[in-house]
């Protein structure tokens, strides 16, 4: 009996289904948590799931490459619903092209203080330059920002991590302080999302609605391109 | 349904395709996604069942990032190192940023008067 619980345990471990399943199971219990506290911030359903699959994989002693072999079919439709994110974009043109110098501006003041602040905060505690070229892209998504952090000689892999923890901070404490200071339209909203925490932004921006969703992904494409450009400016003049 | 995954598919392998060979800064999918939007500007609306399908997968964009989230796991201790300075800078830097770009839009974007 026992010997046929381990021989079933032992498939289960290996097979892709269990990490899938345990992927939607975790997230839709996180998300079912997040809606029934009223939304409350720091239940973040993106926050919650990582937690719990890490624990569990770290109590059953799972490597994350036998758990990425099942988790990596929810991580590829990344890219398609990256392309998907030209439906909404289409859909709100008309909103977007009225407030095209807005945005503009918005973008531009909202990348520049973001690499500053983050530049200058782990410059007052001493960290080397490595860490200074790896955190100063950290409000680009993922791809982007790894491609900069290398072109300035920082660490592809620490930038990931910055990144991820950018974007899950931002859609934690983004709407709250949103509130704080007053701003209420959609538009701002979203924008400001996507433009300090890329896809993870922008998923929480969608879950008040498509306005604030299209306006947070095309804060993420065009933060991607401006903070390609103007860091490395920067970063010559910081050095300077 | 199938016709829309396929959609979506097809875009993003021209974005990376366009990207590897005219060397692009920017990842496939955000090429893709800019073809995309070429393609239904050209076309003048959105199809019915690409429409449900980006629908459905932006609700649950969250969802997407809980693999690479887990990840984490694995390289948390590279930033044990600088721990203090990079979580005080990555809140301080992230809450500036999300402040300033809202408040510069509400203010920059209000309706003009008579207008909407």
């Amino acid at each position: 009996m026992t010997g046929g619980f381990t021989e079933l345990w032992v498939y289960l471990a290996a097979d892709p289904l269990s990490h899938l399943t345990l992927t939607l199971v975790a997230y839709l219990g996180a998300l079912r948590l997040y809606e029934r506290a009223g939304r409350a911030p720091w239940l973040n359903p993106v926050l919650i799931a990582v937690a719990v699959i890490s624990l569990a994989l770290v109590a059953l002693e799972t490597p994350y490459q036998t758990y990425f072999d099942g988790a990596q079919f929810v991580h590829f439709l990344l890219g398609p619903a990256t392309v998907a994110l030209a439906v909404p974009l289409y859909r709100q043109v008309a909103r977007l092209r009225r407030a095209a110098g807005a945005i503009a501006v918005s973008l531009v003041a909202g990348s520049a203080t973001a690499v500053v602040t983050a530049l200058g905060v782990v410059h007052l505690f001493g960290a080397g330059e490595a860490v200074l070229a790896s955190i100063a892209p950290k409000s680009v998504t993922a791809p982007v920002a790894m491609g900069i952090a290398e072109q300035l000689g920082g660490l592809p892999s620490l930038t990931a991590v910055l990144v991820i923890l950018t974007g899950i901070l931002g859609a934690i404490v983004g709407p709250p302080l949103l509130d704080a200071v007053r701003v209420r339209s959609a538009a701002a909203r979203g924008l400001a999302l996507g433009t300090a925490s890329h896809g993870i932004g922008t998923a929480r921006a969608f879950q008040d609605g498509e306005i604030a969703g299209a306006f947070a992904g095309i804060a993420m494409g065009l933060n991607a391109l401006a903070t390609a450009a103007l860091l490395p400016m920067l970063w010559l003049w910081w050095r300077g | 349904m199938l016709t829309a995954i396929t959609g979506l598919l097809v875009f993003q392998l021209a974005g990376e395709v366009v990207v590897t060979t005219a060397g692009l800064p920017v990842p496939g999918p955000v090429c893709g996604m800019a073809l995309l939007f070429t393609a239904l500007v050209v076309r003048g609306g959105v199809p019915a069942h690409l429409g449900a399908l980006a629908d459905g997968l932006l609700a649950n964009l969250s969802l997407l990032f809980v693999p690479a989230g887990v990840g984490l796991l694995l390289h948390l201790p590279v930033i044990a190192r600088d721990g203090a300075g990079v979580s005080v800078g990555l809140v301080v830097s992230t809450a500036a940023a999300i402040v300033v770009t809202g408040v510069a839009m509400d203010r920059l974007n209000r309706p003009r008067r008579g207008v909407r």
